[in-house]
């Protein structure tokens, strides 16, 4: 809320106004509700390697994180180019291969990288659109400051906290919103919706069928999943209901097979058909890459857009966003070092403890390492793992985040914040939801928001002008 | 409707009714065990063998203690039909089958397993139990409150009723499975204190005491229960109020989808089975053989109804 000088931010100026004429209290109590609220709908996550039976809040945090819309501008204008980029990059990638070519990107990278799927050579899918959903992670360093972390083109989660946060911030303080002007976000279903449907098959008639592909209830994401079916209207699907009937994909309803023209999947490239892809997977369709590949159904996120955030190639971005835009990348890349790389992996010997490193396809902050943070014996550990395996990490340096407040033990506290947006993708345009995820590490000092590593969220507001 | 969404409501409204007999019958035996002292430990057997668990219950226990057949019942989570096992199973039901639902509907379903999942977290003990077992009879209704006040009348209804009225009939049918032998006329000896007490195990395990003395018809005797049970089309857990429930919401299906199938004909043979019919060519019959086979036949309608429309595979 304040900046460096001490002053409350412009932004926050309305908020903190309000903010100081509340009682404690009253917060307090509004927080155990809102904790309250979550559990009773159900909005939890199930952790990974835990008794069956956790089933996890993710902390919320009352104090909204606020963004002027000059700043949201700039941000938006930064992300839609780079989105646009990713899959301008995906398509060459797939088909012609110029960048390769024009050695922009060295060609090892692709032929050597696990999320590059050969089965996508020489396809187009319909609509030329890859990442028909991105959720990219940007970290804010300073006064219109943006730096991109990552870009999640695969299956980004996370837009129903946005969407759930935004309406438990409705309910608890009304007031605020009457007070302060801020953009809304509910309509992102409904664009979902009409994103998708624009990027249905030649075929699919005028309304098209819509389904959500998720592994099941025990997926740490399944709330998210069945949320947004249900507030697409769309029907929440699992493998076993799903096969080709007549060179299409259908769903078993109770009164037959009904055909599918979009599926949005939040299933693995690896899981999504056992065909073609890992064998013992029960969570895809047998047969829907060859279905796919006849373009009898649009899957989104296209399999193989992986290739486009991979940590390894993250740090050619600002080449890619160069190559295919021919503008100057107006978001910023984190300097990142390839550990492949002998001189590269020399630097990060030497200065581990001042650096992050990261695995190259790792997510859900699994297997980092924050050199800053780590003990003698952490960080010697992590040495022999690099020098091992140094092409499976690639190391950047902390940045100094900038903090925004949130309400801890009665009072204002500043913590580290990263920013999710979601950007929607079909022939008719991008779309960014005025807003996104803001995750926050909770405890004092530390850089890791991810909420499998115990962060929170914040309901984020872009201010009218 | 996906043929899992529908195969979804009809478990979870099976498993929360489930819950609410289990409930049910512990309340019952528990009614004999402290008011009576002859042979608490056959009622409870009788409870356990109703529950359909008993020979997992052999296994873990070799007496049929009040403590023990309590805690197997509802909080054991070896035994897949405890309380807390089936409102787990219904709440899981509820999450795959979510968007099928209202936010009234799962938001009782949820406070239900997270009310109940604490509750049972440690033993119940004695003295804890009435107000446990109201418990539970309270999230039932909530949730029963919640299907019917917000529902949309469709299929979803439908397959939820069925459900429960499949999973209502066979819990009927079980208890008079293993009570059989004290309604029939001539092992009982009219009037004596043991058969008002098997009497009224055999209607409090079915909430049917209050109104069986409301209706005030006929005298207490074993005819005039089975009747009650099983031909009574106002006891709401009479095995033909039941079938012709489960016949009415599979003609609406039928409706509406404008097809008919193998499961229509059986719930129709199986509810003319108890229309039109008196207890006394019951009796003539054989009540054990007939209620052997309407168990038989309702489970099989069950599976019917699994395949016709699609649940699984």
């Amino acid at each position: 809320m304040k900046g460096v000088e001490g002053s409350t931010r412009p932004a926050y100026a309305a908020y903190h106004d309000w903010f100081r004429q509340q009682d404690p209290d009253r917060l307090t109590k509004k927080s155990l509700d809102a904790e309250a609220f979550f559990r009773r709908t159900g909005i939890t996550f199930n952790v990974y390697g835990q008794a069956e039976a956790q089933e996890r809040l993710i902390p919320f945090d009352l104090v909204p994180r606020i963004l002027a819309q000059r700043e949201w501008s700039k941000l938006a204008k930064g992300i839609e180019q780079r989105v646009a980029a990713i899959n301008a990059f995906l398509h060459d990638i797939y088909n012609r291969q110029e960048i390769l070519r024009a050695g922009r990107v060295p060609k090892d990278l692709i032929a050597n990288n696990e999320a590059f799927l050969p089965q996508m050579v020489g396809f187009s899918p319909p609509g030329q659109v890859y990442t028909h959903i991105v959720g990219t992670d940007i970290v804010r360093t300073g006064e219109g400051d943006f730096f991109v972390l990552e870009d999640n083109a695969r299956t980004p989660s996370g837009v129903s906290y946005m969407l759930e946060n935004r309406e438990t911030m409705l309910q608890m303080f009304p007031e605020l919103f009457s007070k302060i002007k801020v953009q809304p976000v509910s309509d992102y279903p409904k664009n979902l919706r009409r994103s998708l449907a624009a990027c249905a098959p030649a075929g699919a008639g005028p309304k098209p069928t819509i389904a959500v592909l998720t592994p099941g209830i025990y997926n740490s994401a399944y709330f998210e999943h069945s949320f947004l079916a249900d507030q697409m209207g769309a029907e929440l699907v699992e493998g076993h209901d799903l096969r080709v009937v007549d060179g299409h994909i259908a769903m078993r309803t109770t009164q037959g097979y009904k055909q599918i023209d979009v599926l949005y999947r939040r299933v693995d490239d690896e899981f999504l058909d056992p065909l073609t892809f890992n064998p013992d997977s029960m969570l895809g369709v047998p047969g829907i890459m060859d279905i796919y590949r006849a373009g009898n159904i649009t899957i989104a996120n296209a399999p193989g857009s992986g290739i486009a955030d991979d940590k390894a190639i993250y740090s050619y971005m600002p080449d890619i966003v160069e190559f295919y835009t021919g503008e100057k990348a107006i978001l910023k890349n984190v300097e990142t070092w390839r550990c492949g790389e002998p001189e590269a992996l020399k630097y990060v010997l030497d200065n581990l403890k001042d650096l992050v490193v990261k695995e190259v396809h790792g997510s859900g902050g699994y297997g980092m390492l924050v050199g800053p943070a780590a003990s003698k014996k952490e960080l010697e550990a992590f040495r022999e793992k690099l020098v091992a395996k140094p092409g499976n990490y690639i190391a950047q340096p902390t940045l100094s985040l900038s903090t925004v407040p949130i309400f801890c033990e009665s009072e204002l506290a500043p913590r580290h914040v990263d920013l999710r947006p979601f950007v929607l993708v079909s022939p008719q345009g991008i779309n960014i939801v005025p807003g996104g995820l803001t995750r926050v590490a909770l405890t004092e000092g530390s850089l890791v928001v991810n909420s499998s590593q115990g962060g929170g969220t914040k309901d984020t507001w872009v201010l009218e002008d | 409707m996906l043929g899992k969404t529908a195969g979804g409501l009809y478990w979870m409204f099976r498993y929360l009714e489930r819950a609410e007999n289990i409930a049910r019958l512990i309340e019952a035996g528990f009614r004999i065990a402290l008011t009576r002292s002859t042979d608490a430990e056959g009622e409870w057997k009788s409870v356990v063998t109703t529950a359909g668990v008993e020979a997992a219950y052999a296994q873990k226990y070799e007496s049929y203690t009040s403590a023990h057949v309590v805690d197997y019942l509802l909080r054991d989570t070896s035994n897949p039909s405890s309380v807390l096992s089936v409102i787990a199973f219904a709440r899981d039901n509820a999450r795959v089958v979510r968007t099928a639902l209202t936010t009234e509907v799962w938001e009782a379903v949820n406070e239900t397993w997270m009310t109940l999942t604490s509750l049972l977290a440690h033993p119940v003990r004695e003295t804890e139990l009435p107000a446990m077992l109201n418990t539970i009879r309270q999230q039932s209704a909530l949730v029963r409150g919640a299907l019917h006040g917000t529902m949309l009348r469709n299929d979803i209804y439908d397959f939820s009723r069925i459900g429960t009225f499949i999973e209502r009939s066979d819990n009927t049918a079980r208890i008079l499975d293993v009570k059989y032998y004290t309604l029939l006329p001539h092992t009982s000896f009219v009037g004596s204190s043991l058969d008002n007490v098997q009497w009224e195990t055999v209607l409090r395990s079915v909430s049917a005491h209050r109104s069986f003395r409301w209706l005030g018809e006929s005298e207490m005797t074993a005819a005039a229960i089975a009747d009650f049970l099983i031909l009574d089309r106002r006891l709401p857990r009479s095995l033909s109020f039941c079938t012709s429930q489960i016949v009415s919401n599979l003609d609406y299906l039928a409706e509406d989808y404008g097809e008919r199938h193998p499961c229509h004909d059986m719930a129709e043979a199986l509810h003319s089975r108890l229309r039109h019919r008196t207890i006394d060519s019951i009796f003539e019959e054989g009540l054990h053989e007939f209620i052997t086979a309407f168990i038989r036949d309702n489970n099989a309608l069950g599976m019917q109804i699994e395949s016709d429309f699609r649940f699984s595979g």
